[in-house]
């Protein structure tokens, strides 16, 4: 059948492109936008290597077909830095040395956005459940989960000072 | 993935014909966390995929005297922001909430994860125990069933070809009500039910229990809804004899696997324990309220 026509905005920009149904957003994002920063780790939703929001929302993009997009909101990792600087919780990631690999390292900063979104001050215990479906094999999650609540933390600061 | 076609209808008759239209193999899709895992793994090679999420009815949860009203179509996550389903029906949103990460929370709904026909779904004992139907439709009108009655086994469903649920219908909390679910895995998260109780129960005032339902998971091919564990509490203060003999009557309905993960023994006891322990929580609750 012929291809879908898709009509939707990544990183605040509007997008087109055409895709099969079986291609994922995972699939677009990747090989047809050239936005390589969302990872494929397993392609089954275990990892969350290629977390991005929709609508605001956390997803994993290897669970959503691109043509599902439609219409929608996606935000990926490209499109979390303002300009040339770098979002509180990228920073913090460098500061901290919270990635090795640094495979995971797009999606935890994805998902750590969505929950500092929601709730800018989590409890430890809040970060880990939170981000229970991130996986790392390299850092073992001490300095990623400690990033998180320092930039948290300094968030927090900057919207009190200004 | 195979998938051919990809329609996203916006009503529930548009919906129900472009299901009826479809060659054999078409499938809905909701959160797709089950769907495209399968389709990715070559499982399933449906000739067309019918999104659900353009349909506003099933979008929504309605709260009305009676009861609540949720679309097949509410993401984990938007239930669990339902701040009175939530206060109302703890044990269902606990369940519910135990779907996976907060990534998959986002997409997975009830629906899916009952017409999967996992023998381990989270939701389904919750729902059970809190007695929840379905609305089904299809070309040959609506129906509505109890949860209970939608899986056949691992993978099967009473659903006839072209049929899918519309919303799940729940009571409003009764006065001294509560319910519970629990579920044991070997991981603090992201793990399948090795064993699973869900139990809801009401008490009168004196505290002597009224009504109660325990509904078992991931120990038979479906979820069971156990009449014997229900007879157990009824009628007593819930006092170390009757969750006593809860126990055992769980225990004796399981019907498990044995693998891996656990083995029958373990399972068949395991389900005792966390039928006490989930009718404990519920009774705290029933006093609560
Ligand atoms: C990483 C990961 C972790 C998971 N963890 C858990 C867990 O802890 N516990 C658990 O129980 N499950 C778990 N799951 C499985 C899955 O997320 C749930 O079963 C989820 O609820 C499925 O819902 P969905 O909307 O995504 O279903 P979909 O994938 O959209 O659909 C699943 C099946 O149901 C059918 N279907 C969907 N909606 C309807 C409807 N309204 N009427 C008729 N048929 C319908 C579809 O055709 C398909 O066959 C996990 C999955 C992943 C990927
Ligand atoms: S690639 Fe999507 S969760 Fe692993
Ligand atoms: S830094 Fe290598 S997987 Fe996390």
């Amino acid at each position: 059948m012929a291809k879908h026509h898709v009509t939707t905005t990544v990183n605040r920009q509007p997008v087109e492109l055409l895709c099969d149904t079986s291609e994922t957003l995972l699939d677009v994002l990747r090989d047809e936008l050239g936005l390589t920063g969302s990872k494929e780790g397993c392609g089954s939703g275990d990892c969350g290597a290629c977390s991005v929001l929709m609508d605001g929302r956390l997803v994993c993009a290897c669970l959503v077909l691109a043509v599902e997009a439609t219409g929608h909101e996606i935000t990926t990792i490209e499109g979390i830095a303002e300009g040339n600087t770098l979002h509180p919780i990228q920073q913090q990631f460098l500061e901290d040395a919270a990635l090795q690999c640094g495979i995971c390292t797009p999606g935890f900063v994805v998902a750590a956005k969505a929950l500092l979104d929601r709730n800018p001050d989590p409890t430890e215990t809040e970060v880990r459940f939170w981000l229970a479906g991130n996986l790392c094999r390299c850092t073992g999650y001490d300095k990623i989960v400690r990033a998180v609540l320092t930039a948290a933390a300094k968030m927090r600061e900057e919207a009190v000072h200004g | 993935m195979n998938a051919v076609e990809y329609a996203k209808p916006q009503s529930i008759d548009d919906a129900i014909r472009a299901l009826n239209n479809a060659p054999a193999g078409a499938r809905v899709l909701a959160g797709g966390t089950d769907l495209l895992v399968q389709l990715r793994a070559g499982h399933v090679r449906p000739p067309v995929i019918v999104d659900l999420k353009g349909i506003a009815e099933l979008r929504r949860i309605e709260v009305t005297a009676t009861g609540f009203r949720i679309g097949a179509a509410v993401a984990g996550a938007e239930l669990g922001e339902h701040a009175q389903f939530a206060a109302e029906w703890p044990g269902v949103t606990e369940a519910f909430h135990l779907i996976g990460s907060t990534q998959i929370q986002g997409r997975a709904t009830m629906g899916g994860n009952l017409c999967n026909a996992s023998p381990a779904a989270d939701s389904v004992p919750a729902l059970i125990a809190a007695g929840a139907r379905c609305v089904i439709v299809g070309a040959s009108g609506t129906r509505e069933v109890a949860v209970e009655e939608v899986v056949s086994g691992p993978g099967k469903t009473t659903l006839a070809k072209g049929e899918f649920i519309s919303e799940f219908l729940i009571a409003r909390r009764q006065a001294h009500s509560g319910d519970a679910y629990l579920r044991f895995i070997p991981r603090t998260e992201m793990d399948i039910a090795v064993a699973s109780a869900g139990v809801c129960l009401t008490l009168d005032d004196k505290g002597l229990c009224t009504a109660a339902r325990v509904s078992l998971g991931a120990v038979a091919p479906t979820a069971l809804l156990v009449a014997d564990c229900a007879k157990a509490l009824i009628g007593t203060s819930l006092d170390d004899a009757a969750l006593a003999k809860l126990a055992a009557a769980a225990s004796a309905a399981c019907a498990p696997i044995n693998d891996k993960r656990g083995t029958i023994e373990f399972r068949t006891k395991v389900a005792g324990v966390l039928a006490r322990r989930a009718a404990t929580i519920a009774a705290q609750r029933a006093r609560g309220n």
